[in-house]
């Protein structure tokens, strides 16, 4: 993103660049540069949270308005991830036997998803390769090749990681309306990974594809980094 | 797994090295119209997705709020986007700086390119410098950058 600041800048814009991790913003200095302690993904913060938001915006606009030369500035307040916590969110209980348990799951999640689309619309959740219908399916496939089936045989219906993603988001979101507070940074992806069936299979399938000697990037990128 | 692992990953990735800054001393901000430029991938629901190792960047037509994250990576949090996409984008909040007069106007159009980069030559010099010249024609002074 610094790149982006140096040649905007060049170009004849002013410009303030957001950053959430120390190291890259000092080492790239950006023209202007506002380091700000959050957890990744959450530039401005606390989503629903616009006193907090403009907070961060005033102390950017204030560098825009003030600097006279390149310079890289720290927010006054940081939000600290814990590492542990996760929602507590009620799981469907088993409604069909003869389905595996991550994808019988993940269609009695179906109405809480559609819920969290009509709230807050579908802007993290499915869709880049799977739609919401397609998402038990999608389950399946990873099911198999936790089982043993090389990935490629077993209907991934799409790149795995895009996947996983896909997978991810359709429960992150279903999530949201499940509970009744914002979560805290990766609580919701915490709880996927670490609490629900789709999660232990994605998690699964990740381990048998590193197993089978596959490529790296086919299977490193199913989950977040440090799982 | 916690942020602060993922992003100890990433303390050491090789950042690109530039020899001048350059540097922009924009008019008062009560005058200036403000453009957001993200590398959240973000994109129109119609717009084509960002490919891995995509170079290029979307248009965000600011009055139709309907912005879904193509990010590829897995390692940041997508929720807080989920409830709120002011937490990455946020144009409400500059609509209200508008409004106050904190800053002149908010742009009609936005930016989006895909972070997690590796390959920046493109960026730097042709895709990158493609956006600069589209801000400008639509009378873009400011731009705020956030990634994810």
């Amino acid at each position: 993103m610094s790149v982006l600041a140096h040649v905007f800048e060049a170009a004849g814009l002013a410009t303030v660049a957001l950053g959430s991790v120390r190291s890259q913003i000092e080492r790239t200095a950006p023209p202007r540069g506002l380091f700000c302690d959050f957890p990744l993904g959450r530039p401005l913060g606390k989503p629903g949270d616009p006193e907090f938001q403009h907070r961060v915006l005033a102390h950017a606009f204030d560098m825009v308005e003030h600097a006279t030369h390149p310079t890289v500035e720290t927010f006054a307040e940081s939000i600290a991830d814990d590492g542990e916590s996760a929602i507590s969110c009620p799981l469907p209980p088993r409604h069909d036997a003869s389905l595996p348990p991550a994808v019988d799951e993940a269609q009695g999640l179906r109405p809480a998803f559609d819920r969290a689309v009509k709230a807050h619309g579908d802007t993290a959740g499915t869709g880049r390769c799977v739609a919401p219908d397609d998402i038990p399916a999608a389950i399946a496939a990873f099911g198999r090749v936790a089982d043993g089936v090389p990935w490629k045989q077993a209907g991934i219906p799409g790149i795995p990681a895009r996947v996983a993603q896909d997978i991810r988001g359709y429960y992150e979101t279903a999530a949201l309306a499940l509970i009744a507070h914002t979560p805290a940074a990766w609580e919701t992806t915490r709880w996927f990974l670490h609490h629900t069936e789709a999660g232990k299979v994605i998690k699964a399938a990740r381990v048998a594809m590193e197993a089978a000697d596959e490529k790296r990037a086919l299977w490193f990128y199913l989950v977040p980094s440090g799982i | 797994m916690a942020d602060h692992d993922v992003k100890a990953m990433t303390a050491d990735i090789e950042c690109p090295v530039f020899d001048t800054t350059a540097f922009t001393i924009p008019r008062p901000l009560s005058e200036c119209t403000v453009a957001v430029v993200t590398t959240a991938s973000l994109h129109h629901r119609d717009q084509a997705d960002f490919s891995a190792g995509d170079t290029s960047f979307r248009v965000l037509d600011g009055s139709h709020r309907d912005f879904v994250l193509g990010h590829w990576s897995p390692n940041f949090d997508a929720s807080g986007y989920a409830m709120d996409v002011n937490v990455v984008l946020p144009l409400d909040r500059l609509d209200e700086l508008a409004a106050s007069g904190r800053i002149g106007s908010v742009a009609n159009r936005h930016v989006s390119f895909a972070g997690n980069q590796f390959e920046l030559s493109t960026v730097r010099l042709d895709s990158g410098p493609q956006a600069a010249q589209l801000l400008l024609a639509d009378g873009v002074d400011v731009v705020l950058l956030t990634p994810v």
